[in-house]
């Protein structure tokens, strides 16, 4: 599904990538820990094609195909998806709509056609009664006096409703109170399939507890410098990054 | 030496100077009004076309940009039916005013029953003593130079105690490269209700000018809705003034939206003149190529217990120039005054620029009184949080400045008058996106 070589990566002289090399294949769920800094939560937005990073080196392949020229909603309607770690507040565009729109531009961009109201209706109550998200919300301006945990909720509303094929969390678990994490992970595991992959980063171990990954890599200083299973994460919520700062550094 | 200053005029101030002198004998009024024109134009000549040393048109100097002076509107040489509809799908009474003169053989006053309206004109010939009297204590050449001129317009009286459902449009039309001077007078009586939409076309590439004065009245615990739709031709100079007086637990909510015409002024005189009074004043400006527009506001507190919303929001592309002027004066004695202004500016182009001067003139010590501005790009977190969920860039700018400019239209509080007017903010962005694939 996702294949990531050598990647290098850089905002103005500041070099943040520097050779990640990363297989998620389909339907695996992979976990990226690292100390603040390391550049996880970089990675997640040049997959999902943040303007702004200077790609100096590597590339990243998607179902094969090379992704990098491709502009940010490209990405979206080929599969793509990044729960945001900050989920923004927009406004005056009601989330429905916002969901709607952002539905149905996918669409077209694939060639389908778009949802017939009563259609999208359907799909987006089906989805949010799963993740406790109310009509009032979904009237509401997107994610304006939302709380963290509906923030995030919302977040995974948006993944359920458009099925990417990736999906990357950026510490989904930040913000999050014990039960929240509970009904976000749920969401998240409920929506696990083999056709699915997933690249859950982040920089406890906790998270991990609820969305068990197949395989957990550790990034340093801009590289994956170690892989594992899940046993991996218990190391290193017992024994810190410390090891791995210092050895990067 | 002789110490007398010499009056340089321009040639457009002599022009008009020529224009009033040559049609004077023949403009709508009895001898009051008569003198009273005389009065006005010789307060235009004193003051001049207004520029920049003077505080409220700093922005906007009329003196170096009013380089020609049409000649008056005579007789229009069309009806205005050949202009679409501004406001397609909004249902409200129609009263047409084309070329500075009512037309009630083109208007629709069905809905209004109980309502009076008039013509200006017939006003003018009677000497009506309220004609002017909203101005009285408003210092301004254009007000002054439209109190000289002006050939005609609408008289609208709502007595007390009615509530109209049917919303009440005054609609301007300019067919021609002339000067149309309008005056309307709107007259809301006790308790009564009423929602007026205030739209000004012309002709497209009509270097025309229109000058429209408005006065109006807000009587106790009566509830007005007041929109206005500036769409001029694109070579066109609006200038349009509205005087409103609101009374004790009335409610005022206004919004101005400013799309059209090369230069273009609104300015809007709000006094409180009854406590418990509350007022909603919003703007929506979306100007892009050269154009040019000024949002002048004044909320006058003068009685305690008042409260009054202030949301201005503005849109500037390729080189155009947005400005706002807000100035909000709390009277001594007026207490418990509660006034909150905010301004704010996106610049969708480099070279787009963005003047806010909110001021607060503060005389009395209980007050809450507060104001912000900004100016800025479109946010490109936001851009990239929508592109992020497949939404094409161009559509997600949409959606961000259409989301924008949502925040003052619906600050009005009228659903039906609120959707018509965002449909004027994203037609212009659908134009804004063709041009900009060329395909315009």
């Amino acid at each position: 599904m996702l294949k990531i070589k050598n990647l290098h990566a850089s905002v103005g002289d500041r070099q943040i990538l520097r050779g990640v090399d990363l297989e998620v294949p389909t339907g695996e769920v992979h976990a990226i820990m690292g100390p603040n800094g390391s550049g996880k939560s970089t990675l997640s937005y040049v997959l999902a094609g943040r303007d702004g990073y200077d790609i100096t080196e590597g590339e990243i392949l998607f179902d094969g195909e090379e992704i990098l020229d491709k502009p940010a909603e490209e990405r979206a309607a080929l599969g793509i998806f990044l729960a945001f770690q900050y989920p923004l507040e927009i406004p005056g565009v009601a989330t429905m709509t916002f969901l709607k729109a952002a539905l149905n531009a996918q669409r077209k961009a694939r060639g389908e056609a778009e949802l017939t109201t009563p259609d999208f209706m359907r799909r987006v109550k089906g989805a949010a009664e799963k993740l406790n998200v109310t009509q009032e919300m979904l009237r509401r301006p997107l994610n304006v006096g939302f709380s963290g945990g509906e923030k995030k909720r919302n977040e995974i509303l948006q993944m359920a409703l458009l099925e990417p094929k990736l999906a990357i969390l950026d510490e989904t678990d930040s913000g999050l109170d014990i039960d929240a994490l509970r009904v976000v992970s749920d969401g998240v595991n409920a929506l696990r399939s083999p056709k699915r992959s997933m690249l859950v980063i982040t920089h406890y171990q906790r998270l991990l507890d609820h969305i068990v990954p197949d395989v957990v890599h550790v990034m340093s200083a801009g590289r994956i410098v170690r892989s594992g299973g899940p046993e991996l994460a218990l190391e290193l919520e017992a024994k810190g990054y410390a090891d791995y700062v210092g050895a990067a550094a | 030496m002789n110490a007398e200053p010499r009056i340089l005029r321009t040639q457009a101030e002599d022009t008009f100077a020529a224009e009033y002198q040559a049609a004077r004998a023949r403009l709508p009024g009895g001898p009051g009004m008569a003198a009273a024109r005389d009065a006005a134009f010789a307060a235009f000549q004193a003051a001049g076309l207004p520029h920049r040393r003077v505080e409220t048109w700093r922005y906007t100097d009329l003196r170096a940009l009013v380089r020609a002076v049409p000649p008056l509107a005579g007789e229009a040489p069309s009806d205005g039916a050949e202009f679409a509809d501004p406001l397609p799908g909004l249902d409200r009474a129609r009263l047409v005013i084309v070329d500075g003169v009512y037309r009630p053989e083109l208007s629709d006053l069905s809905g209004l029953d109980g309502v009076a309206v008039q013509p200006m004109a017939a006003l003018m010939e009677a000497d009506d003593p309220r004609i002017g009297t909203a101005f009285a204590r408003i210092d301004d050449p254009m007000v002054s130079l439209n109190a000289a001129l002006m050939s005609g317009g609408v008289a609208i009286d709502v007595p007390a105690g009615v509530a109209i459902a049917r919303a009440i449009e005054i609609a301007h039309v300019t067919t021609s490269a002339v000067g149309a001077y309008v005056r309307n007078a709107v007259r809301v009586g006790e308790g009564a209700s009423v929602r007026i939409i205030e739209s000004h076309v012309g002709r497209a590439g009509s270097a025309y000018q229109a000058n429209i004065v408005t006065e109006a009245s807000v009587a106790d615990r009566a509830k007005v809705v007041w929109a206005k739709l500036q769409a001029e031709g694109d070579a066109a100079l609006h200038i349009g003034s509205l005087a409103v007086t609101i009374g004790r637990e009335a409610n005022f909510d206004h919004l101005v939206l400013m799309t059209g015409a090369a230069i273009a002024r609104a300015q809007s005189f709000v006094t409180f003149a009854g406590e418990q009074a509350r007022a909603g004043l919003f703007g929506a400006t979306m100007i892009g190529g050269k154009q040019h527009a000024d949002i002048l506001l004044s909320v006058d507190h003068a009685v305690p217990n008042g409260s009054s919303r202030e949301r201005f929001k503005a849109v500037m592309d390729g080189r155009a120039d947005g400005i706002f002027q807000g100035r909000i004066i709390v009277r001594p004695g007026a207490q418990k005054t509660d006034a909150r202004m905010m301004t704010q500016g996106l610049l969708l182009s480099e070279e787009a620029t963005f003047a806010a001067k909110p001021e607060l003139e503060i005389f009395a010590d209980d007050v809450q009184c507060a104001h912000g501005a900004t100016s800025g790009e479109v946010d490109e977190d936001l851009l990239f949080y929508l592109i992020s969920r497949g939404i094409p860039k161009a559509e997600a700018e949409t959606l961000l400045v259409t989301a924008f400019l949502a925040e003052a239209i619906e600050g009005l509080g009228d659903e039906a008058i609120g959707e018509a007017f965002e449909k004027v903010a994203v037609d212009w962005l659908a134009r804004r996106g063709n041009s900009a694939n060329g395909t315009v």
